[in-house]
């Protein structure tokens, strides 16, 4: 089967429990006044469901014609590209998710994007790590100091 | 109105006030370019600087000129990193970043620069003209036909379908519907959809998506495949456009200018629908040879949003001058600034304050100009950033992505959501389904529900189709825009 297919079908799921939810459990805390109303929360998401799953049948049972097309990447041909690095970036963002506000924005950044370069092959650590301490003090100047948006600088164990 | 305009010239033509617009549009441009930092966010910045200065025409100045900038701002980092930080620039991403990736940064930021100054200046002459008179037709509006035009605004996903793509376009349309409907929705004040989960009681934050859906899934795909990046180098080989290209987009930039503005005049609708409404007519009105340009780097793609989205800037001021009534989130902040000010908008403020009035659609010309006289010469510069090696543009693109998502929402949660995302992003992108509909989808969602709960309710039904006519014929406009490609690909087969 087809990747679209199988997403369709992923989202099929996705668009079945939504309307479950929508259709069978929503409405059952409603006010009893609120039972009156032309209009309830669960209308618009039952209307929502119902049109998703027509649509993800569709794709299903390829209803709607037209040529295949291969997209921006082929992902029959993955072992052509270098996704060992898009996953350890994709890694690496999650890691500075949860240490952004732990070890504060000045060492999570600076660290982010030192690492990043390095994983995607970059050994030049004399432009590296100025550009990156450089950037991130900035970029921290500028949404703390000027924008006056808040950015713990550094880890929470120092008191900042 | 001869009298207006010369109080208006000589407020604006102060040096005091031609600095401060001057200095609006530079730091909503520079702003405006770091994603997650939309004109929204960056006026209610400014707010405090502008209540300082004291005199209301230079505080309203000052914020129209950020309000410009940032809109370019926000054009410059979907045309160079298809990252769009406001909704009303996601439709100049669709051409300008594959122009960009052609090597046309250069030309794509001139296109930008000439249709959001063009766009800007029509849309202020409509205003001094239409000003008085719009207002009323906006009154006309309520919620039916809003809830109408929303639906004519997701008829045009019919624009971003290719052949066979129609279903798709549709399902992802529909799950942007669906993820705007979880949290509190405006009306029920009830949380839906969210598991319990305090993080989704305000529901998914738009930045958030926008990142996932374009930025992430566009810089991971660089790192796939890294011939993708540094095609031009950062040259700009080709920064004017030739007589061929301005003859080509004069007639989009002319007729996008009067559509922007008159969808800008009705509130709610603002610069997302007419930069999207913009791509769409235009679109499905170029002939077919060049309608499967769109999305690979047309001109006429970019052109289109980029005028309708500052005209629409400008007519979404029509409301808020005229009615005190915002238009959109912007100019409700607007109406903060001018009430902190003791100015009341309305219908009186042309009598009362004309100053003040003419002072802002002076303001209007002068902002333009001086984004145009800025611009055009930093392009150059503005473009090097393509040069930058991508070892280091990456994790740059992804720690701006990670910062606008934070800034938006100051919640690391947001972060991680991103992250989840952006992974979904990129596997419907594996399988070649069209992302943008979804942002549609979910910027529109909540408003669409909103009104159709509010004509329901006022209407004991749908009847409220049969009784306004403005809503049946927005509504026949929309199955039009559906109907009309599908017949199209029929015939030519």
């Amino acid at each position: 089967m087809a990747l679209d297919r199988w997403i369709a079908l992923i989202l099929l799921g996705i668009c079945i429990v939504y309307g479950y939810t929508a259709w069978f459990t929503m409405d059952a805390g409603l006010a009893p006044f609120m039972r009156r109303n032309p209009i309830w929360p669960s209308s618009f998401p039952k209307v929502l469901s119902v049109l998703g799953i027509l649509a993800c049948l569709i794709i299903l049972l390829g209803l709607e014609k037209g040529e295949e097309k291969v997209g921006e990447i082929d992902h029959r041909r993955l072992g052509d590209y270098f996704y060992g690095q898009a996953l350890l970036l994709l890694g690496l963002m999650v890691v500075y998710a949860l240490c952004l506000r732990p070890v504060g924005f000045l060492l999570s950044t600076s660290a982010f994007l030192i690492i990043g370069s390095c994983v995607l092959g970059e050994r030049k650590w004399h432009i590296m790590i100025p550009v990156a301490f450089i950037a991130t003090g900035s970029v921290w100047y500028l949404v703390q100091e000027v924008l006056g948006i808040f950015l713990r600088p550094l880890p929470a164990f120092m008191g900042v | 109105m001869l009298e207006g305009i010369l109080i208006g010239l000589q407020t604006a033509l102060s040096l005091q006030n031609l600095l401060v617009v001057i200095g609006g549009c530079l730091i909503g441009t520079f702003i405006g370019m770091l994603p997650g930092l939309g004109p929204m966010s960056i006026i209610a910045i400014m707010i405090p600087v502008a209540i300082t200065m004291g005199d209301p025409s230079a505080a309203l100045i000052l914020l129209a000129g950020v309000y410009y900038g940032a809109i370019f701002g926000g054009s410059t980092s979907s045309i160079l990193l298809n990252a769009p930080g406001v909704a009303g620039t996601v439709a100049s991403s669709f051409d300008g970043y594959p122009m960009s990736r052609q090597g046309k940064a250069g030309k794509a930021l001139t296109i930008a620069a000439i249709a959001s100054f063009a766009g800007g200046t029509i849309g202020a002459i409509l205003l001094m003209i239409f000003a008085p008179m719009l207002s009323s037709v906006a009154l006309l509006f309520h919620s039916p036909e809003y809830f109408a035009l929303m639906v004519v605004g997701l008829s045009a996903i019919a624009a971003f379908a290719g052949k066979g793509q129609v279903t798709k376009a549709l399902l992802m349309t529909v799950l942007g519907l669906i993820m705007a409907t979880v949290g509190e929705g405006a009306l029920f004040n009830l949380p839906r959809f969210t598991g319990g989960i305090m993080d989704l009681q305000s529901g998914f934050g738009f930045i958030t998506l926008a990142m996932a859906m374009f930025a992430l899934p566009e810089a991971v795909f660089l790192v796939l495949k890294p011939k993708n990046l540094g095609d031009s180098g950062g040259e700009i080989k080709d920064l004017r456009i030739t007589r061929a290209e301005a003859r080509a987009i004069a007639p989009v930039i002319g007729r996008q200018s009067i559509q922007g503005f008159f969808i800008g005049v009705l509130p709610g609708a603002g610069a997302t629908i007419a930069s999207f409404l913009g791509y769409a007519v235009e679109r499905n009105i170029a002939p077919k040879h060049e309608q499967e340009e769109f999305g690979q780097g047309s001109i006429k793609g970019l052109a289109a949003p980029e005028t309708a989205n500052n005209a629409a800037c400008t007519g979404s001021f029509v409301p808020l001058l005229t009615l005190g009534i915002p238009g959109s989130g912007t100019t409700a902040i607007l109406l903060g600034a001018l009430i902190a000010l003791n100015v009341t908008p309305g219908p009186r403020l042309m009598i009362d304050d004309p100053q003040i009035f003419w002072a802002v659609i002076m303001s209007m010309f002068i902002g333009n100009l001086v984004l145009l006289i800025l611009n055009l010469p930093l392009i150059p510069y503005i473009a090097k950033l393509l040069a930058i090696p991508r070892n280091f543009l990456i994790p740059f693109i992804l720690f701006f992505t990670l910062m606008g998502a934070y800034i938006g929402q100051n919640n690391a949660t947001e972060l991680l959501m991103l992250v989840g995302f952006g992974i979904c992003g990129i596997a419907l992108k594996f399988a070649n389904y069209p992302l943008p509909p979804l942002l549609i989808g979910f910027i529109l969602g909540g408003m669409m529900e909103d009104n159709f709960s509010r004509s329901m309710q006022l209407y004991g039904g749908v009847s409220f189709v049969l009784e306004r006519p403005m809503t049946l014929g927005l509504l026949v406009i929309a199955a039009g825009l559906i109907i009309v490609p599908i017949l199209r690909t029929r015939l030519a087969k």
